[in-house]
């Protein structure tokens, strides 16, 4: 464990990471950001699930500086009076719960798919890639405007608002799992050829012991990549999705829907419903997309820009 | 003396498009417990297909099409793969050219030593990772329970071959196939590893075959010599007497190439023309084209292998004592 630790200090990682200020940058602010969400009920002022903190009569109320605005609510109340920064920090919640979620589905169903592709080859490579190719043919809006309608009519809006997190897990998860499978497939069959894998043939292990103690680690490299880019692409499908009306309901927002909510009434002056969660989803989504540029540029040295 | 390995008749080939390719064409030897055999040839002689169809690894498209192995009493052909899982890496183990590229880059030296022991015997970690330590002390590695944790990238390529040896030697083998062992370091840590395998091999009392092109490696440690052309065993014979007094024109243009016997600022000699690739091997010997004594005799039929005397020693020339 000591040992580790000191490895990682000395790694070329870290040494890359100290010197790049926009790798340190988004990783501080997605950090807080990670921090906020998992801290959610503990920080924010108030609970925007409680309908008994909610007063109508709160409605629309302007962030605190702004004239007309209340000292109790610093970024403003949506149309339903809910303290704007409260529902923007469960909403931010939620986004990554989905983000997260999704994309270990994604990794999953990809990287299993993506080996045994790559190792077998043949006729089971094919079938499961054109596999891939049709799933990746259908847009996934299309693929969860499906899904949530069949949803909705078999069991109800009620049953639909409890379950909307693992739905559009899995919705996401179901639609993007490709990505993996293509990327992984393709590591697999490099790493296939390599002698240590004959090495390994040698000494007399069984094929599944090959496939994922060795040549699966290999991989790895190539998903923590995509992996990073994915989450940010994720939660962008699930806000997508959200300002739709298609993913999280406005009784539970996530920053899809709360974005959303706000735009109807943008014109009418309440600018602030729309703008803040939509600003805080540009940030997270930036910063996460920049680590996933600087992870990729650290781990493959022929991509030095010049 | 116990014979360990018998190979019998043994036919290779590889199945493509346009037909099937003959890889080795009916080769026969056998090696007894203990005794060490150098496998020689240019390079597409098929001395690497040999050692891996010992072990029933040929990678596709190549298969064994005639002949059998025995290694041990068992026919190898008629093994389960489950049966020749437990032989390989357990009974019989295989070295590879480059030490870089035959260990995984991420796991530990000792992870991957560790898991050969548990594919094959029944231990817990514990015991393995001791077993494991004793192995590197065997071939030399200083301060084994540190370079345990490490990983290959923090070794150096003659420190990699002997942890590569380690691993082969973990289970106690009976048979050492050795591809090239040497040929991706340099040359005086080629005699240090070259010297380990020799020493190792009488303490074990392992046997040994050892696949390489390089006649003075051969001639350091191993008793028995085959020389291979173009799929088929031109010569064999005690290694000594083989290469005191070669009888086969290619053994001899071999022994010529060797720059050892030459005088600062002459030309090396060489074997004129190149090895035919397997899609269009010569009728008759097919060494003939490069041949500097070929007669008319040798364009038609093909020599076969046959006793020279008392010792294994056999060549397969028509020219022989004329």
């Amino acid at each position: 464990m000591n040992q580790s630790l000191i490895r990682f200090k000395e790694s070329y990682l870290l040494y890359n990471f100290k010197r790049d200020r926009v790798a340190i940058i988004s990783f501080i602010i997605l950090a807080f950001l990670i921090l906020i969400g998992v801290l959610a009920p503990i920080i924010s002022p108030y609970n925007p699930y409680d309908a008994m903190n909610i007063d109508i009569m709160n409605a629309e109320t302007p962030p605190a500086w702004v004239e007309d605005g209340d000292r109790d609510f610093l970024l403003g109340t949506d149309i339903q009076g809910r303290d704007l920064l409260s529902t923007m920090i469960y909403g931010l919640r939620l986004s990554l719960i989905i983000g997260c979620g999704a994309v270990l589905l994604q990794a999953l169903l990809g990287i299993m798919v993506g080996l045994v592709a790559g190792y077998r080859g043949g006729k089971i490579d094919s079938l499961l890639m054109r596999m891939a190719d049709i799933q990746l043919s259908f847009p996934y809006l299309m693929v969860a405007i499906f899904i949530s309608a069949i949803f909705q009519v078999a069991f109800g809006i009620g049953r639909f608002e409890q379950l909307a997190v693992p739905l559009l897990v899995i919705i996401i998860g179901l639609a993007e799992w490709p990505v993996y499978a293509r990327t992984v497939r393709a590591s697999v069959m490099r790493e296939k050829s390599k002698e240590y894998v004959e090495a390994a043939r040698v000494i007399g292990l069984s094929q599944r012991v090959i496939m994922v103690r060795h040549i699966l680690p290999n991989t790895m490299t190539s998903v923590l990549v995509i992996s990073t880019i994915q989450v940010a692409n994720a939660i962008m499908s699930e806000a997508a999705l959200s300002f739709l009306g298609l993913g999280m309901p406005v009784t539970k927002p996530s920053l899809g829907s709360l974005i959303r909510s706000g735009f109807e009434y943008i014109f009418s002056g309440s600018w602030w419903i729309t703008f803040f969660p939509g600003f805080l989803l540009v940030l997270l989504v930036l910063v996460i997309n920049l680590l996933g540029d600087w992870l990729r540029d650290v781990l493959n040295p022929k991509l030095y820009k010049g | 003396m116990d014979t360990l390995l018998k190979v019998k008749d043994l036919e290779v080939k590889f199945a493509l498009r346009f037909g099937d390719l003959t890889a080795i064409n009916g080769i026969s030897f056998s090696l007894n417990k203990g005794e060490r055999l150098g496998l020689v040839g240019e390079s597409g002689a098929g001395k690497s297909v040999a050692g891996f169809a010992i072990i029933n690894l040929l990678s596709k498209p190549g298969y064994i099409s005639e002949g059998e192995v025995i290694f041990n009493g068992r026919n190898m052909n008629s093994l389960s793969g489950e049966e020749m899982r437990d032989i390989r890496g357990n009974e019989i183990s295989m070295i590879f050219q480059d030490p870089m590229m035959t260990l995984n880059p991420v796991l530990t030296v000792g992870t991957q030593m560790v898991e050969t022991l548990l594919a094959h015997k029944r231990l817990n970690r514990m015991e393995a990772e001791k077993i494991a330590l004793e192995k590197l002390e065997k071939v030399q590695i200083p301060s084994p329970k540190k370079r345990l944790k490490q990983y290959p990238h923090e070794f150096s390529g003659g420190m990699r071959q002997r942890i590569v040896i380690a691993i082969a030697l973990i289970t106690n083998p009976s048979l050492i196939i050795a591809d090239e062992p040497t040929t991706a370091l340099d040359v005086t840590i080629q005699a240090d590893i070259m010297d380990l395998l020799l020493s190792l091999c009488e303490s074990e009392d392992m046997s040994l075959i050892l696949i390489t092109h390089d006649l003075s490696v051969v001639s350091q440690v191993t008793e028995k010599i085959i020389v291979m052309y173009a799929g088929k065993i031109v010569e064999t014979g005690p290694t000594d007497l083989v290469l005191r007094e070669p009888l086969h024109p290619y053994t001899q243009g071999l022994l010529k190439a060797l720059p050892g016997s030459l005088q600062p600022g002459s030309r090396l000699n060489q074997i004129p023309g190149v090895m035919p690739t397997l899609t269009d091997i010569p009728l008759g010997c097919a060494f003939h084209p490069r041949c500097e004594r070929r007669d008319t005799i040798c364009e038609v039929e093909t020599p076969d292998l046959i006793n020279v005397d008392s010792h294994d020693r056999m060549v397969a020339c028509h020219m022989l004592g004329r």
